[in-house]
C-alpha cells in the first residue's frame, strides 16, 4: 500500500510523515505522534471522544483522513493549556465536576471551546445542542452544561480563540 | 474549604473538594490501556461469528496468514487444549446448569459476536485486514431467542449437552423462611374478600448495553518472570485470581493492572474471553500483545444487562394496605454465564418489597439460556428491576383504588421510628427516613401545583398532557457481608482491604483494593484519610488498581467502594494511630496511657507537650529512638468485612409532558431527594446521582438492545443503540437528606447505583399517568414516540379519570381546592 507525505502542525510542533491514504487523523495522532490524550470511543462518528481542532474548528478526528490535514494546524486536548495555564474551559470542567471517568472529556472540552467561539454567551439549551455530537455516559451532562456556562461567564471565548489555534 | 465540624473535628468530611483525578483527565495526560505501547508489541484482531447458533464446518485461514504483517492466526481448535473454561462465580442453586464457556469457540457458536479466531499482526490495521480474510463456513442451527419459548418442551436447546434451556430456578418464600407469611394464602384470602383486591401485571425489562465510553482493551507483557496484564477492568484483583485459575498458572506469576479506566457500570466486571485470548497469544509470541475492541464489537460481545420478564401479583386491602406480593421472573442469561450472571436476579430478590411493610412475599426466578450475548451486572444489577416492578405496582394499585399514589406509599412504608426494621426478606434496614426525603421532594417539585396543572390540561383535553411519576426507592448495596454472600453460595466474600504507608517525609500512601473507574476515589478517600490522620489532603496519595501494589482487594461494583473500601481505610488509619502512640509516648517521655491523638498531633494529656504524626513517621523511619519490644513501623493494614448491606433511599418525582399528536415524551421536571447517609464529598455524590439518573431515564425512554429473528443484534453501533445526548437530558433538581447509617463508623451509604435504580419507574409512572385518560395502564420500555402514539390510537379520552383519582381518594382532595393531596407527615424532620 502506497503512502503519501504530509506536513502538519500539531499542538505547535511541525511534523512531516509518510502516511497510508486510509489512515484516520485520530490514528495518526495516537499511533504516530503519541498524542494519546485524544481517544477513540466508537466506530461510527457518534461519540465525539476524538474531537480536535483543525485550523481552529472542531472536527471528529475519526472522520478526517490524515492526508486531509496536510498543511493544516491541529490542536488536541494536549495543546489547549498555554504556558502551564489551563484553558478556562478545562478549569471550568474541574471546578464544576464536569467529568467523572474522563474518557469523553478531551472531546467534550474541545467541542465546548469551539461552541463558545461561535456563541460566547450560550443558553443552557444552546449548550446542550452544541454538545449533541459528544456522548458522555457518566455525568448525565448536567455538570458539563454547568461547566460550559461557567467558562462562558469566565470569558473563555477570547482565550479559546487565541489559545485554541495558536 | 476547611471549616471544622464542631462535633466530629472533621475538616475534610462533607467538603466539596475538587477532584485530584481531574488534572490528568482534562489535559490528556491519561493512561488508558489502549495508550500503552511496548517494544515489539503485536496487535490482535478477533474474527467473530455472524451466526447466533451453528457449527463451524470449516475455517480457512490461509489468506489471513499470508496477509501483510501477520504474525499468527489461531482458531478455537488451535487454542482449545489450553484456553480453559471462563468461570461463573455464583452457582445460585446446587443443581444449576453451567455450560462450558470457551474464550474462542471451537466447533460450535452460540451467539452472534462470539470469537472464532484470533489474528496477531504488527499493527492493529494489519490485524483487522487479515481478520477479513478468514473464511468461516457455518452450518446454521435453530436459534432460541424468546424466553417464554425457550422453556417450552421441544424447543431447540442452546446447549444440547445440558438437556434444558433452564439455567436454574431460585425461590425465596417468606413463609418457608420464617420471615413472613405465606403469600399464596394472602392472595387467596384477598380474592375471597370483598374489601380486598388482587392485581396481576407483567412487566418487561428490556435488554440494555452498559456502554461505558472507553472500549475494553487489554495489553499483556509476557516478558520477565511475571505476566503483566493491563486491562480496562473494574476488577483487577478478581480477574487476576480467575486468570490464574482458568489457565492453571500461579497467581503469584500474574500482575493485573487497571490503569485509567473509562467507565464500567458493571460492564467491566469479568475475566473476558478477549483477556484470556490476549494472554494466550502473548505467551505464544513471547512478546507484548494488545487487543482493543471496536465499539461495535463491544456492543455485540461485552455483556448486556437487565432482560427480564416480571410477572407480579399483589394483594391489598381496599384501604391501600398491601398484604402480599408474589414475583415470578424469567431472566435471560444469554448463551453463557459470566462472573455473576445467574445471581443478578437474586440480587433483586430481596428488594421487591422495597420500603414497604409487606407481610407475605415470594420470589421465584427461572433463569433461561438463549442464543444472545450473555447478560451480567449493569448498574444496579437486579435492584433496578425490582424497584421498577414494585413502584409500577404501587402506582397501579393507587390508580385501581383511586387514591393518591404518594399517600398509598406512605400508608405502607416503614416509618422513621420503626428503624432498625427487619423486612419480609429477613434483611435488617439499619436506618431511613422516607418521610423526610419525600417531604423535601414534594416541596421542591411543587407536587400540588403540578397536579393542578395536570387536572387543567385533562379538563381541556390539551394536546400536551402532563403526567406525574413517583418512585420511593431503597436498595441494598455495599456488597457485601461475606457470610451473607456465602449463604447465597457466591464464590467469594465481600470484604475490602486497605493499607497505609507513613512515609518519612510525612506524606501518606494509601492502598485500597477498590478499583476506581470514574468515581473519584482518589479525592474522597484522601478526604477520609486527611481527617483520620490529621494530615493535609494534598499529602495523601491513593494507590489502587494494581495487584502488585495492593495484593488484596475485591474491587469496585455494587456501590461498595466507600461503605466497604472506605471503612477499611478508616480501620487501617486507626491501627496507624495505635502503632504510633507508643513511639510518640517514647519521644515525649510520657506514659502511653497519657497520650491523646487529635488532628494529627499526639499530646500528653494535660500538658502542651506534643509531637505530630509526621514527626513520629520520621522518627520511626530513622529508628534511632523507639521503645523496646515493638517494630519500628507505624504502617498498618486492615481488612474490613461489613456486618450489613447499605440501604440508601430516596424519593424521585418526575413530570413528563406528552405530545399526544406525535407521542413524543419530554421530561418537564425531575426532582430527587436521596438519602445516602452522611456525605464525604457532596460534589462527587451529586455527580453520581446525575449519572445514575441519566442511565435510568435512558432505560425508560430510549435504550434497547434488539435482535432480529436470526439472532443478529440490530443495535450494535451508537447509531442504533441510542445513548442520550446532552440535548435529550432534562435538568435535574437534586437534594439530599442525611440519615446516618448505623452500620459503619462514618454513617455513609452507597450512592453509585441509586439514581439508576430509582429513576426508571419514576419516568414510566409519569408517562402512564399522562396517558390514563385513554385507559392506558402500562406501556413497554423504552417509551418511544411510536409506542406512546400507538398506545392511545383509537381509544376514548376520559377527562374525568384524573379528577376521580384524587377526589375519590383517601385524602378527598380535588385539585385546586387547597387541601393537600399528600399529608406530608414530617415527623422524621425534613432537612
Amino acid at each position: 500500500m502506497g503512502t503519501r507525505r504530509i506536513s502538519v502542525t500539531v499542538d505547535g510542533v511541525a511534523y512531516s510523515d509518510d502516511v497510508e491514504p486510509r489512515t484516520l487523523l485520530v490514528h495518526y495522532l495516537r499511533e504516530r505522534l503519541g498524542k494519546t490524550g485524544t481517544v477513540v470511543g466508537c466506530d461510527t462518528s457518534n461519540c465525539g471522544a476524538c474531537t480536535v481542532h483543525l485550523d481552529g474548528r472542531s472536527v471528529k478526528s475519526c472522520s478526517v483522513l490524515a492526508v486531509q490535514v496536510d498543511g493544516s494546524d491541529v490542536t488536541t486536548i494536549e495543546g489547549l493549556a498555554q504556558n502551564g495555564e489551563l484553558h478556562p474551559v478545562q478549569q471550568a470542567f474541574h471546578e464544576n465536576h464536569g467529568l467523572q471517568c474522563g474518557y469523553c472529556t478531551p472531546g467534550m472540552i474541545m467541542q465546548a471551546v469551539d461552541l463558545l467561539k461561535d456563541n460566547p454567551d450560550p443558553s443552557d439549551a444552546e449548550i446542550r445542542e452544541g454538545l449533541e455530537g459528544n456522548l458522555c455516559r457518566c455525568t448525565g451532562y448536567q455538570n458539563i452544561v454547568k461547566s460550559v456556562k461557567a467558562a462562558a461567564g469566565a470569558g473563555s471565548v477570547s482565550a479559546g480563540v487565541a489559545g485554541g489555534a495558536a | 474549604m476547611t471549616a471544622v465540624d464542631e462535633t466530629t473535628g472533621a475538616k475534610e468530611f462533607g467538603q466539596s473538594r475538587r477532584r485530584k483525578e481531574d488534572a490528568r483527565l482534562i489535559t490528556g495526560r491519561t493512561k488508558w490501556t489502549d495508550n500503552i505501547v511496548l517494544p515489539g508489541m503485536a496487535h490482535l484482531a478477533m474474527v467473530r461469528s455472524p451466526v447466533a447458533s451453528g457449527t463451524i464446518a470449516s475455517i480457512d485461514v490461509a489468506d489471513a496468514k499470508a496477509s501483510p504483517g501477520v504474525l499468527g492466526v489461531w482458531t478455537g481448535a488451535d487454542l482449545d487444549a489450553e484456553q480453559g473454561d471462563l468461570p461463573c462465580a455464583w452457582a445460585i442453586t446446587p443443581d444449576m446448569k453451567h455450560p462450558r464457556r470457551p474464550a474462542v469457540a471451537a466447533g460450535r457458536v452460540k451467539f452472534a459476536g462470539e470469537i472464532v479466531a484470533v489474528i496477531a499482526a504488527r499493527s492493529a490495521a494489519e490485524a483487522r485486514d487479515a481478520a477479513d480474510k478468514v473464511l468461516v463456513d457455518y452450518d446454521d442451527l435453530p436459534v432460541v431467542l424468546d424466553m417464554n419459548e425457550a422453556i417450552k418442551e421441544g424447543t431447540p436447546l442452546v446447549h444440547e449437552e445440558l438437556g434444558t434451556n433452564v439455567n436454574a430456578v431460585w425461590v425465596f418464600n417468606s413463609g418457608e423462611a420464617g420471615t413472613g407469611g405465606n403469600v399464596d394464602e394472602a392472595i387467596e384470602a384477598a380474592r375471597a374478600d370483598a374489601d380486598s383486591i388482587v392485581l396481576e401485571r407483567t412487566f418487561r425489562q428490556q435488554r440494555l448495553v452498559p456502554a461505558f465510553m472507553e472500549p475494553r482493551s487489554t495489553v499483556v507483557d509476557p516478558t520477565g518472570e511475571q505476566l503483566t496484564v493491563w486491562s480496562a477492568t473494574q476488577v483487577p484483583h478478581i480477574a487476576r485470581f480467575l486468570l490464574a485459575v482458568v489457565l492453571g498458572i500461579s497467581e503469584s506469576k500474574v500482575r493485573f493492572i487497571a490503569p485509567d479506566v473509562g467507565g464500567g457500570f458493571g460492564g467491566k466486571i469479568h475475566l473476558s474471553p478477549e483477556e484470556v485470548a490476549t494472554v494466550l497469544i502473548a505467551r505464544k509470541l513471547g512478546k507484548p500483545v494488545k487487543y482493543t475492541e471496536t465499539r461495535s464489537e463491544s456492543i455485540q460481545s461485552a455483556h448486556h444487562g437487565r432482560d427480564q420478564i416480571q410477572r407480579i401479583t399483589m394483594a391489598a386491602k381496599k384501604d391501600g394496605t398491601v398484604t402480599g406480593l408474589k414475583v415470578d421472573l424469567l431472566a435471560d442469561m444469554g448463551a453463557y454465564l459470566g462472573l455473576v450472571t445467574p445471581g443478578v436476579p437474586v440480587l433483586g430478590a430481596f428488594m421487591f418489597n422495597a420500603i414497604y411493610k409487606i407481610p407475605a412475599y415470594e420470589f421465584k426466578c427461572t433463569n433461561v439460556f438463549t442464543n444472545k450475548v450473555l447478560t451480567d451486572a449493569y448498574r444496579g444489577a437486579g435492584r433496578p428491576e425490582a424497584t421498577y416492578a414494585i413502584e409500577r405496582m404501587m402506582d397501579t394499585l393507587a390508580n385501581e383504588l383511586g387514591v393518591d399514589p404518594l399517600a398509598l406509599r406512605e400508608k405502607n412504608w416503614i416509618k422513621h421510628e420503626e428503624f432498625p426494621f427487619t423486612t419480609v426478606c429477613g434483611l435488617t434496614y439499619d436506618s431511613g427516613n422516607y418521610e423526610a426525603a419525600t417531604s423535601r421532594a414534594v416541596e421542591l417539585f411543587d407536587y400540588e401545583g403540578l397536579r393542578r396543572e395536570q387536572a387543567e390540561r385533562r379538563a381541556r383535553k390539551d394536546p400536551i398532557q402532563l403526567g406525574i411519576g413517583i418512585s420511593t426507592f431503597t436498595e441494598m448495596c455495599g456488597l457485601a457481608p461475606s457470610r451473607v454472600l456465602g449463604s447465597l453460595n457466591y464464590g467469594a466474600g465481600g470484604w475490602e482491604y486497605s493499607a497505609i504507608r507513613m512515609l518519612p517525609t510525612g506524606k501518606v500512601e494509601v492502598l485500597t483494593g477498590a478499583s476506581a473507574h470514574g468515581q473519584g476515589h482518589e479525592t474522597a478517600f484522601s478526604q477520609i484519610v486527611a481527617d483520620q490522620l490529621g494530615v493535609p489532603f494534598e499529602d495523601v496519595e491513593i494507590l489502587h488498581g494494581d495487584t502488585q501494589i495492593t495484593h488484596k482487594g475485591l474491587d469496585t461494583y455494587g456501590s461498595r467502594s466507600l461503605v466497604v473500601g472506605g471503612i477499611a481505610i478508616v480501620k487501617a488509619a486507626e491501627k496507624v494511630i495505635e502503632k504510633a502512640k507508643p513511639i510518640a509516648a517514647h519521644l515525649l517521655e510520657a506514659n502511653v496511657a497519657d497520650i491523646e491523638f487529635d488532628s494529627g498531633k499526639f499530646s500528653v494529656a494535660g500538658t502542651d507537650k506534643g509531637v505530630t504524626i509526621q514527626e513520629v513517621a520520621l522518627a520511626t523511619f530513622a529508628a534511632h529512638n523507639y521503645p523496646e519490644g515493638i517494630e519500628p513501623s507505624i504502617d498498618a493494614d486492615a481488612t474490613f468485612d461489613p456486618e450489613n448491606f447499605s440501604y440508601p433511599h430516596g424519593t424521585h418525582l418526575c413530570a413528563t409532558e406528552i405530545d399526544t399528536e406525535t407521542g413524543k415524551v419530554t421530561i418537564r421536571k425531575y426532582v430527587c431527594v436521596d438519602d445516602i447517609g452522611t456525605v464525604v464529598n457532596p460534589l462527587i455524590a451529586e455527580g453520581q446521582v446525575h449519572g445514575g439518573l441519566a442511565q435510568g431515564i435512558a432505560q425508560a425512554l430510549w435504550e434497547e438492545a434488539r435482535h432480529d429473528e436470526s439472532g443478529t443484534l440490530t443495535t450494535a453501533t451508537f447509531v442504533d443503540y441510542t445513548l442520550p445526548t446532552a440535548a435529550d437530558m432534562p435538568f435535574f433538581t437534586t437534594d439530599m437528606t442525611e440519615t446516618a447509617s448505623t452500620s459503619n463508623p462514618l454513617g455513609v451509604k452507597g450512592v453509585g447505583e441509586a439514581g439508576t435504580i430509582a429513576s426508571t419507574p419514576a419516568v414510566i409512572n409519569a408517562v402512564v399517568d399522562a396517558l390514563r385518560p385513554w385507559g392506558v395502564d402500562d406501556i413497554q420500555m423504552p417509551t418511544t414516540a411510536q409506542r406512546v402514539w400507538k398506545a392511545i390510537q383509537g381509544k376514548e379520552f376520559d377527562a374525568s379519570v384524573g379528577a376521580k383519582d384524587t377526589r375519590d381518594g383517601s385524602h378527598e382532595a380535588a385539585p385546586g381546592n387547597g387541601a393537600p393531596l399528600w399529608s406530608g407527615n414530617e415527623s422524621g424532620g425534613a432537612q
